[in-house]
């Protein structure tokens, strides 16, 4: 069990800048991996723990280089080997489970080919030994019909069963030490339970030690006996599991911790300032000092060394550490946020909305005949009432972000009525709608680096909204952006900025301030926070709290993160394939009794704690359309009664507490049944 | 599949029709006509009335083109007005002129490129490829005009090596042209290489960028295997398209060329047709090349869609 792997040794990899200067990424950063052990690397984006877990396998990205140090597996050094020794290596000593494998996976080459590549290289076996072997390892990363599976195509391949087939494609060469590179980050929060859980039972079952490497503490916390923490490509923390998640003595881990938004926690989750500073831009003193709340003058001039201390079992990077220990109740706490006033008005309403991307073929569109009888979204009613957080919730191809679409005008509905302020119908198509109305719905997109114009200053961004919808110009629409600026806490001088020199959560403030710019009544967020690092996800989330209890806005809120979800809304409605499961209060929704898909989906969440088990109660199947009758969860419900549900669309049922659960299971005996 | 072809096929045939149409309304609209164009001066009396009853000039427009379009649809271009010989005849050796010069580039230029894109990406920055980038950038940028007089004054010229233009029958056998051709194809690849080598280069970097080819690598893959067997495949991929371009380009006459080296090709009797205001001519001349394009255009759809597993599965589900 001691026996040491893979050690990593005072390695700094960096690049050469164009002003000629080395930066590097990587710190001095030095740990060993010892047989048999699980070991996570977490960090936030641009923390250098994708560049550490490549080098450990002996590759360096184009334009980086190692600076010093040396990444020693089995005492070899596998910076300084060719080519023809690494080919040796890779594959068969260490093998990589990439982050993305429907990128990772080489389009025009069928599954089995790939597989059956890594076992020419590096066994000895004949053809059928080979296919033996194929469906072998098929079968245990338990992917259905291995026979069939080899001879398809990774895009024929739903994203589970694709990072599937790249853990069974590692596998392949029976390697010592297996790399995974945020293996499950880009799947649904199910597909994400079960792919993790197929890793842990392949770790306990082969013996081989892992180095998983996420930013997603919730992850990292069930699979790892030893957590290492990095920041700015240095490690500040490293430890058993437990104590990292449990007793964090590094302020930055205990920050992140805090930040993460809690299924059991109501609140908003308290946030970092700030965010990581870029590679080169720290010249002394510690490289968290700006973000810290325990820095003092000390932190400012010296940086720390990695210390270790023997009572924790634990490296730490950090001059006042003491200060920490025993702090651990704090981190459980959260922000309380005002909750809306239930007596308000309702301001949009959607009525029996659907919504079908099926195009309607010519022929069908001459004779006016609805070609699709089972739309992608179906028979959404809500009611949303002025000045509340209205979540929409669901795995990919739930229909939440189409809801959303139809909402904002960019996507027809099919059928019903969407209404706004005084039952007002607000056509659905985007050209019929007055200006007035398109001002009072806004649009926050996923990804603000494709939602800002890279051209424009942040100035030009923000005058837009206000020369369009307000005639503003000169001195006064200056002072209006820079009121908006100031509104998202960013100082006047961001305005000459471009995105490009904007962080991530710089520019999601930007995108936030051009919503409000048009002083609107509705904003809809559309996974608002999921391209941002968890530390600056609890400052946007912060951020739009506190704009609506100042300016009284509603949102209607998409996500896949039911923990962000509880942690930002008043109410929730849970969406699969498009038909609405359950909808209530936050506090409601995220009790018993629950939709059955509500309970699958909870079960599901990865909290960063070690202690608590995701609970897998259905299989991780993607359906591709909904059943055209019955129920729509009828393929997956782990609690399925009969017949009746593949028939008949259940009926809604309203519990004490005021959710609304559609399912023919008696609301009573559901709360029986999931106690 | 078959049903895609099919709707494909359709597709190119509508095309085909309205550039009929387009090519027939735009002679009609011009002031005068094919006669009053082609007779200038002596455009009256006699010798006009003639020229009317002969093209048939005198009967309905609509009725002309249902005749002329007609007539097409069975191979049948009708009357050149200079030669007053068969459409057909003209076009006849035109065609395999210019067939022999275009395929006897693609099958030098084409190969040339794609292994000249590759080198440039996998040495991407080094020696070979600076060398290469740099003479495929001039061959670019210089005018096809420039760099085959350039060719005539160095090679048939100054060295004397090969004759400077061509002057053969437009009827010549195959061996005959085959001497002949040398110094338009090279002027012709230079360009053609050039392009494409281009384009393969940018493609073969991207994909050596991509995420596939990443695994690949930390999986244990040789270097060569891996350029075979996940490079390549997924970078040419995207080439087609080019290529079937520039095979267009060629088979419709690379005018310029052909006027400089007076080679007897289609391209050439472009330039004449329309100087000699043959306007038979041009119309035949204008479907011909209109379905060149359409037609190797619809084969390099259906070899991406046979060659793309992601395409080819999507199409069969639908």
């Amino acid at each position: 069990m001691n026996e040491i792997i893979e050690s990593v040794k005072n390695l700094s990899i960096g690049f050469n800048s164009q002003k000629g200067k080395q930066i590097s990424i990587l710190r001095n950063v030095s740990t060993n991996i010892k047989k048999g052990e699980t070991v996570g690397i977490v960090g936030e984006s641009g923390s250098g723990k994708s560049t550490l877990a490549l080098a450990m396998m002996g590759y360096i990205k184009q334009g980086l280089f190692p600076l010093k140090g040396e990444c020693l597996f089995k005492s070899e050094d596998l910076l300084k080997m060719s080519s023809r020794q690494l080919e040796k290596i890779r594959g068969r000593k260490i093998a990589m489970i990439p982050q993305n494998a429907g990128q990772a996976l080489t389009p025009n080459l069928k599954i089995g080919y790939q597989i059956d590549e890594a076992l020419r290289l590096h066994t000895d076996l004949n053809k059928t030994e080979r296919d033996k072997k194929i469906s072998e390892l098929l079968n245990k990363v338990r992917l259905p019909s291995p026979e069939t599976m080899a001879f398809r195509y990774p895009h024929e391949l739903s994203g589970g069963q694709q990072q599937r087939v790249a853990v069974a494609m590692a596998l392949a060469g029976k390697p010592d030490l297996l790399l995974l590179d945020e293996p499950t980050t880009g799947l649904d929060v199910t597909t994400q339970a079960h792919v993790l859980e197929l890793l842990r039972f392949i770790a306990k079952d082969t013996g081989t030690s892992m180095i998983y490497v996420s930013h997603d503490l919730g992850a990292i916390a069930q699979v790892s006996d030893r957590i290492v923490v990095m920041y700015a490509g240095e490690i500040v923390l490293e430890g058993p599991a437990r104590k990292i998640l449990k007793e964090p003595i590094h302020p930055y881990t205990y920050g992140l911790l805090k930040s993460i938004p809690k299924l059991s926690l109501a609140g908003l989750p308290a946030s970092m300032p700030g965010s990581q500073p870029q590679p080169g831009s720290i010249n002394e003193g510690c490289s968290f000092y700006d973000r810290c709340n325990l820095a003092t003058d000390n932190c400012k001039k010296n940086s720390p060394d990695l210390e270790h201390i023997k009572e924790l079992d634990t490296n730490v990077r950090c001059f006042n550490y003491k200060e920490l220990i025993n702090q651990n109740n704090n981190l459980q706490t959260s922000i309380t946020k005002k909750s809306n006033n239930s007596e308000a008005n309702e301001v949009l309403k959607l009525k029996d909305v659907s919504i079908s991307y099926a195009k309607q073929k010519f022929f069908d569109q001459l004779l006016n005949k609805i070609s699709d009888q089972n739309p992608t979204v179906k028979d959404i009613n809500i009611d949303i009432k002025k000045g509340e957080t209205i979540a929409l919730v669901g795995e990919s191809g739930s229909g939440k972000s189409t809801i959303l679409k139809s909402i904002a005008g960019l996507l027809k509905t099919k059928d019903g009525q969407i209404k706004f302020e005084n039952d007002r119908i607000l056509s659905s198509d985007l050209k019929m709608r007055n200006p007035n109305d398109l001002r009072a719905i806004q649009l926050i997109f996923q990804n603000p680096d494709e939602s800002l114009n890279p051209n424009h200053t942040v100035e030009q961004i923000l005058s837009q909204p206000l020369k369009l919808y307000f005639n503003l110009s000169g001195e006064e629409l200056k002072k209006n952006i820079i009121d908006l600026l100031k509104k998202v806490r960013l100082g006047e001088f961001y305005m000459s900025r471009y995105p490009r020199q904007l962080s991530g959560g710089e520019k999601q403030r930007v995108a936030v301030a051009r919503a409000f710019a048009a002083k609107p009544d509705i904003i809809l967020c559309d996974e608002v926070t999921s391209a941002l690092d968890v530390s600056v996800q609890a400052a946007v989330l912060n951020l739009l709290q506190q704009l609506k209890e100042d300016l009284g806005t509603t949102y209607v809120f998409v996500s896949h993160d039911l923990a962000v979800v509880r942690a930002i809304s008043d109410r929730v409605a849970v969406l699969y394939q498009g038909r609405l499961c359950e909808i209530g209060p936050s506090q409601n929704v995220y009790k018993f009794p629950s939709h059955p898909y509500t309970e699958v989906l909870l079960g599901a969440v990865l909290e960063p704690d070690p202690d608590i088990k995701p609970k897998l109660v259905a299989e991780d199947i993607v359906e591709e359309k909904p059943p055209e009758k019955g129920c729509s969860f009828q393929g997956r419900c782990p609690r399925k009664i009969g017949d009746i549900c593949n028939s008949e669309v259940p009926p809604w049922q309203i519990g004490e507490n005021g959710n609304a659960i559609r399912c023919h299971i008696n609301i009573e005996e559901l709360a029986s049944l999931q106690q | 599949m078959l049903l895609l072809i099919l709707k494909r096929i359709g597709l190119g045939l509508i095309t085909l029709f309205i550039v009929s149409l387009i090519t027939f309304v735009g002679v009609e609209v011009l002031p005068g006509d094919a006669c009053t164009t082609y007779l200038e001066r002596e455009a009256y009396g006699t010798a006009l009335d003639a020229c009317i009853k002969r093209l048939g000039l005198d009967i309905p427009a609509y009725e002309r083109y249902l005749d002329w379009a007609s007539n097409v649809v069975r191979g049948d271009f009708g009357y050149s007005l200079s030669g007053e010989m068969p459409i057909n005849e003209v076009l006849g050796p035109r065609v395999k002129n210019s067939l022999v010069l275009a395929s006897v580039s693609i099958l030098i230029g084409i190969p040339l490129a794609i292994v000249l894109g590759i080198i440039t990406a996998l040495w991407r920055d080094k020696l070979p490829d600076i060398m290469i980038s740099t003479i495929t950038i001039f061959s670019m940028t210089i005018p096809e005009f420039i760099s085959a007089t350039l060719l005539i004054l160095i090679v048939a010229i100054w060295l004397g090596w090969l004759p400077g233009i061509v002057i053969i029958p437009s009827d010549a056998t195959f061996y005959e042209l085959l001497s002949n051709i040398i110094l338009p194809v090279v002027a012709i690849s230079m360009i053609m290489t050039a392009h494409m080598a281009r384009m393969v280069r940018s493609s073969v970097i991207q994909v050596m960028a991509s995420d596939y080819v990443q695994m690949a690598i930390l999986k244990g893959v040789p270097y060569w295997k891996m350029v075979f067997r996940h490079v390549l495949p997924n970078a040419l991929l995207p080439a087609i398209n080019v290529v079937a371009l520039t095979i267009a380009w060629l088979l419709g006459g690379v005018v310029v060329t052909e006027v400089v080296f007076n080679y007897p090709g289609l391209g050439r009797l472009v330039i004449e047709s329309i100087s000699n205001r043959d306007l038979p001519v041009v119309q035949a001349l204008a479907i011909i090349l209109a379905s060149i394009y359409v037609g190797i255009n619809l084969i390099a759809d259906l070899m991406t869609l046979m060659l793309n597993p992601r395409l080819k599965s999507l199409q069969i589900r639908k």
